[in-house]
């Protein structure tokens, strides 16, 4: 042990030097945000819980095509459709079942109509397993929620695509 | 009978005037701890439970009261649930002698130090006896590991003890405080009182020394088993220990109640205030310390122990003691 180490070791050098950094660093701001109260901030691509979206006259966007349900690799999605009185096809059953899928945004992307999208949506925990099976009605409402949100995100996304 | 009762009521308000203040105390140092570590590493640290999260440690309090207390089947019971009482009953038993002022001590007893240091040794005991009683491989390790710990370091402590003793000539912790009056041993001791706060994080088993509950290798060490009130009990210990060490830090080199210069408007400021103010320095720097060091590892410890504090403070105290003798400084004392 040469004598500049052994004089560091003895005066413990380090190691005061470690404290004032520890105190410089009690000032600086910290990194962490209050997180129920403050959040940060979300990108326009954000993948998180699903919505249905309608047409701004109130019509669903969704013509059953199913090809969400088709590239989903969680195959989370269930449709069953059918015709309605005026001929257009619509779905009668649209599922999503919250605990198998992955939040690949491949549905979002198959969707030639953009009915079905990930909102930025991620806090939407439940008590119970059932409450995240979701269903078309769900969907929907959700979409009507986040509406204005959604759609701003797939303007701001849309140079992109 | 009725002087006898009058008696007995006046010393039961007495100790809880003292014990209920400590329980305060520690809830709020747990805080501190907390904090200062968060800041540190530049996180937020507990803020949401009353005003600066200070209600925090209540809330984990009331947690653990409703918390189930769970015994293991081949635990040894009777000892199991002994060891968390023994544990805490000695870190709060400790606080009689220490004098917050002149007049505002408990148990003014002539030694003091003495029994200071006794009691902090029988602190291993709940240690040991929780880990053995538990009857599991980790707690057991870390229970040896523990005690090996505290031994050692409790020799260089005593040694430490020594060399401020020499200096006073009496073991009354006030006799002391009030010889630190022109200069505090910090001062002339300064290499003893590195010493001893490092021991003393060694003795609470705090970071870099906490290796009886190092979670990478023993889970949580003693306390593995434990659960509900009953680790809160051993926590309680914990911290009422490290409040402890540094009130013993804070009258054997900081001068006690004494202010820092004896001036008039600092002199003002009354004696426990000062008190609590060096006692809460010490722990300021327990708590950084916590966030800055990583663990020594078991062989490094005892090294540190045995063979380097060991020495030294022998040579320090060999230094002291004939730097008293032969300039003629030795104390006044009863002896």
């Amino acid at each position: 042990m040469n004598l500049t180490r052994f004089l560091k070791t003895i005066f413990l050098v380090e190691f005061v030097q470690g404290l004032i950094i520890a105190t410089k660093e009690i000032f600086k701001k910290s990194k962490t945000i209050n997180y129920p109260f403050e959040k940060g901030s979300i990108s326009p691509r954000m993948r998180g819980e699903h919505a249905l979206r309608r047409y701004p006259n109130g019509e669903e966007r969704c013509i059953a095509c199913k090809l969400c349900e088709a590239v989903c690799p969680a195959q989370a999605i269930t449709i069953e459709s059918a015709e309605r009185s005026d001929g257009s096809r619509k779905t009668t059953r649209y599922d999503i079942d919250m605990l198998k899928c992955i939040y690949c945004g491949l549905c979002q992307e198959s969707c030639p109509v953009d009915a079905i999208v990930q909102g930025p949506n991620f806090e939407f925990a439940t008590e119970t397993r059932e409450e995240l099976y979701y269903n078309k009605q769900k969907l929907l409402d959700n979409g009507d929620r986040w509406e204005t949100v959604l759609a701003k995100n797939i303007k701001l996304d849309k140079p992109y695509r | 009978m009725i002087t006898y009762i009058n008696f007995l009521v006046q010393e039961i308000y007495k100790i809880l005037f003292l014990l209920v203040p400590i329980l305060v105390s520690v809830a709020l140092i747990v805080w501190l701890d907390r904090r200062v570590w968060g800041l540190v590493q530049k996180r937020k640290g507990p803020n949401v439970v009353g005003p600066f999260g200070l209600l925090q440690t209540l809330a984990d309090a009331l947690k653990y009261i409703f918390k189930e207390i769970i015994i293991p089947a081949s635990a040894n019971k009777s000892v199991f649930i002994l060891a968390p009482i023994v544990t805490m009953t000695l870190a709060l038993v400790a606080w009689a002698v220490i004098p917050m002022s002149e007049e505002l001590v408990l148990a003014d007893i002539n030694v003091g130090i003495l029994y200071l240091f006794a009691v902090s040794s029988l602190g291993v005991y709940g240690i040991i006896m929780g880990g053995w009683a538990s009857n599991s491989k980790y707690p057991f390790l870390g229970a040896i590991r523990s005690a090996a710990q505290m031994v050692s370091y409790e020799v260089s402590i005593g040694i430490i003890i020594i060399n401020v003793l020499l200096c006073v000539g009496s073991l009354n912790l006030k006799d002391i405080v009030i010889a630190q009056k022109d200069l505090w041993y910090v001062i002339p001791l300064f290499p003893m009182f590195v010493i001893f706060f490092i021991s003393a994080l060694a003795e609470t088993n705090r970071p870099p020394f906490d290796l009886p509950e190092a979670e990478a290798e023993l889970v949580a060490g003693y306390q593995t088993e434990y659960s509900g009130m009953m680790y809160a009990m051993f926590w309680l210990g914990e911290y009422a220990n490290i409040l402890l060490m540094c009130a013993m830090g804070t009258i054997l080199f900081l001068g006690g109640w004494l202010p820092i210069v004896d001036i008039y408007p600092i002199n003002m400021i009354p004696a426990p205030i000062w008190m609590i103010l060096k006692i809460l320095f010490l722990f300021f720097l327990f708590a950084l310390i916590k966030a800055i060091v990583p663990r020594y590892r078991y062989d490094q410890l005892m090294r540190l122990g045995w063979k380097i504090f060991l020495p030294f403070s022998l040579i320090y105290l060999v230094i002291t003691a004939s730097f008293l003798f032969f300039l003629d400084k030795l104390p006044e004392g009863n002896f």
